[in-house]
């Protein structure tokens, strides 16, 4: 594949110019605030711009993450260190918590995804802490529920999505006005691509954990999906565990994760990738597989 | 290039489709996505599969754009959803809004963050009452660039006389309205000819395609972008050893361009000062432009707050609490004369009562009504108000960042209105 694929990127300045407005808006309209970080690219870029927005001030923002304990340990490495290095705050709630309570039951057999688990976790999180905005890495091109988002997107009392009520966005005003109990979401990247965050990570010069980049790993096949392979995953009969030169395309859950064959070893390598890939980023998100309005579903129960 | 390095490429070009039901919009924007080859094979299989699942005869492309379950059931859109597509030229995002006379409100949305509009137009049914209204709000919205599709030509034999009988109806909107900038294609959305690929059905047609015209297009916005407007989002005070008497300004630049050293005025305490620098995360740059977000230093200590407004000291804005404007009305309960609301102005707040209703505008036919003047959802008025303290504002038309104002009810805190000042 040619490295030479001629990609423009004015377009990016316009985007960041817009999220930095949208994380400034969040910081005068709210109290109590946190950015849900994940350890991906989309939450590490949400840092980034919100680093930006308020430089040389400390971000006026908590990290949260919602740890289904299945993670990639990388990704948990890279999160405490980036915490540090800010010097803001780091909140991790864990979904194994939830279980141990009785919120929530565990999903069993070889489909188990503590996926759909985190949103109880993540609504119990922000009425324990009062949090009345969480920042999200959504993106509108990221599935068709999403295409219906808007920035600022209200969540009623039980935390739910409403896609029949969602405000008007007009201009750049954001209407955040909010009864006591309710919540936002806020989505600042929400008209970036996925094409959009790996060429802005280039020309930042973004740090992102090693999982992005070609490594060695051991996978298996479902579905057409390459899974990478933890100890506390369930075979069936017909897959068998191999090792390969991999990457991943997104970071969430080991479980449902999608891994890509890839040998890219450098983001100008993963753009030329991307930018000739044909198929979309949770094409790979084995929980968007479930149904045809999976991911409309979950964000009316409180999801991301 | 580097991203803040001020370099006017306009290579983000924003859109907003309107169209009837049935006109086809969905399916255009579907092919758009299919033949510049946007549509991803996971995509491709899922709208294949619902296509036979729904029991059509072909692959539906519009699936590709219904996002939520009821509308796939019912073949209906219900709210703007945002579409990205991106060729070697640009990169696109295209708010879809449908066509349905009860979501004028969700148009004007639509509209509002659009540097284009396309028009959806029948071949066989010519202009409909919607057309003019979908050209109102465009015009509203101070959209200077609208396309016009003349779509399902294949259902008139790709006959030429059709289009150009459409083309030279359309005259008579276009300059009651004062549209600036208008293009006409005949296209079908659903055989694909003109949209990205020049027809072999209409030789006759020697312009562009649908695509090759938006890629080409050269957009301009705000009728005055040269006058400074800086409306203060937040103030960045560091308080560390090392920034310690940093006091920053942070921003988005609503128009001009603000230099090192400029001479500013604060409102409303019309304090002067000088910039002493501008600044993105460790950068001093030596200007900022309409779009970018910033942080300004000034040379003098002034008391600032979020909702003040920075401007060049020669071009002050409208300071008053009287405000008219046209408003779109948002919500079931009508909007009534002597009624309250707040209203959101950049980073700004306040109470406001409406003073009057002076007409409601017919917007099929573009006449004034003096005599209905209950305001209901979807409706578009004129009105009067007066706000609780003074705002700074430009007329929507010379600025439609410093012009435009939403209203909120204060009881339910959703927004009711959307607002561009007149005067």
């Amino acid at each position: 594949m040619s490295n030479h694929i001629e990609i423009n990127d004015g377009h990016l300045k316009d985007l960041e110019n817009e999220a930095i407005f949208v994380m400034r808006e969040v910081a005068a309209q709210f109290e109590k605030k946190i950015i849900l970080f994940s350890g991906g690219k989309d939450s590490i870029v949400l840092v980034h711009l919100a680093r930006k927005a308020f430089w040389p001030a400390r971000m006026p923002f908590s990290l949260l993450h919602i740890d289904t304990g299945h993670n990639f340990e990388e990704t948990i490495v890279f999160r405490d260190d980036l915490a540090g290095e800010l010097g803001v705050e780091l909140i991790v709630k864990y979904v194994q918590n939830s279980i141990d309570k009785g919120r929530v039951t565990e999903e069993q057999g070889v489909n188990a995804s503590r996926n759909k688990a985190q949103s109880v976790t993540l609504l119990d999180a922000i009425e324990e802490l009062n949090i009345d905005v969480a920042i999200g890495g959504g993106r509108r091109d990221e599935e068709k529920a999403r295409a219906k988002e808007r920035f600022f997107s209200h969540r009623n009392e039980f935390g739910q999505w409403d896609p029949k009520n969602q405000r008007p966005e007009l201009w750049n005003i954001f209407n955040g006005r909010k009864h006591l109990g309710e919540h936002f979401r806020v989505f600042p990247i929400s008209n970036w691509t996925e094409l959009d965050v790996w060429q802005y990570i280039l020309s930042e010069k973004i740090k992102l954990p090693g999982l992005y980049y070609t490594h060695r790993r051991k996978i298996f096949k479902r579905n057409n999906i390459y899974l990478a392979w933890a100890p506390f995953m369930q075979l069936k009969p017909n897959e068998e565990v191999f090792e390969a030169d991999v990457r991943c395309r997104t970071i969430g859950d080991i479980t449902c994760t999608g891994i890509t064959l890839s040998k890219a070893e450098s983001l100008e390598e993963i753009i030329a990738e991307i930018a000739a890939t044909r198929v979309t980023e949770r094409g790979g998100r084995y929980d968007d597989k479930r149904s045809e309005a999976a991911m409309e579903d979950r964000k009316k129960e409180g999801y991301f | 290039m580097g991203l803040n390095g001020n370099d006017n490429k306009k290579s983000l070009l924003r859109f907003t489709t309107a169209g009837s039901v049935d006109d086809g919009k969905s399916t255009l924007i579907g092919r758009l996505l299919y033949d510049s080859k946007s549509i991803f094979e996971d995509q491709m299989e899922h709208i294949v599969q619902s296509s036979k699942r729904l029991g059509r005869d072909e692959v539906d492309l519009s699936l590709l754009t219904d996002g939520l379950r009821a509308e796939r059931e019912q073949g209906i859109t219900i709210d703007v959803a945002y579409r990205y597509f991106a060729t070697p030229a640009r990169k696109f995002i295209i708010a879809d809004t449908p066509g349905h006379i009860q979501y004028t409100r969700n148009m004007v949305t639509g509209a509002s963050t659009a540097d284009l509009a396309v028009i959806l137009i029948d071949a066989r049914k010519g202009i409909l009452e919607q057309t003019v209204r979908h050209c109102y709000i465009a015009a509203l919205l101070d959209i200077r660039h609208i396309v016009f599709c003349i779509n399902k030509m294949d259902m008139v034999n790709y006959n030429e006389s059709v289009f150009t009988g459409i083309k030279t109806s359309l005259d008579t909107v276009i300059s009651k309205l004062n549209i600036e900038d208008p293009h006409f294609i005949p296209i079908s959305a659903k055989w694909g000819d003109n949209v990205v690929d020049q027809s072999d059905n209409m030789k006759w047609y020697g312009g562009k395609t649908f695509l090759k015209l938006i890629e080409t297009i050269e957009v301009r916005k705000n009728k005055n972008p040269e006058i400074p407007r800086f409306p203060v989002q937040t103030i960045i005070r560091p308080q560390s050893s090392e920034y310690h008497d940093y006091r920053g300004y942070g921003g988005r630049v609503a128009g001009g361009i603000f230099r090192k050293g400029d001479e500013i005025v604060v409102l409303p305490s019309f304090l002067k000062s000088r910039i002493k620098s501008i600044d993105v995360m460790g950068k001093s740059l030596e200007l900022a432009e309409t779009g970018d977000s910033v942080s300004m230093t000034l040379e003098d200590h002034i008391d600032i707050s979020r909702g003040d407004i920075i401007v060049s000291a020669g071009t002050l804005p409208e300071i008053s609490q009287d405000l008219n404007m046209m408003v779109c009305w948002f919500n079931e309960r009508p909007l009534l004369s002597g009624g309250r609301y707040l209203v959101r102005h950049n980073s700004n707040e306040a109470g406001c009562i409406i003073k009057s209703i002076d007409y409601r505008m017919n917007i099929g036919n573009l006449t004034k009504d003096y005599d209905n003047l209950v305001i209901k959802m979807n409706d578009i008025a004129h009105i009067r108000m007066r706000t609780s303290k003074p705002l700074f504002f430009d007329p929507y038309k010379e600025n439609n960042i410093t012009g435009s104002v939403i209203l909120i009810d204060e009881g339910t805190n959703e927004t009711v209105g959307a607002g561009m000042i007149t005067a």
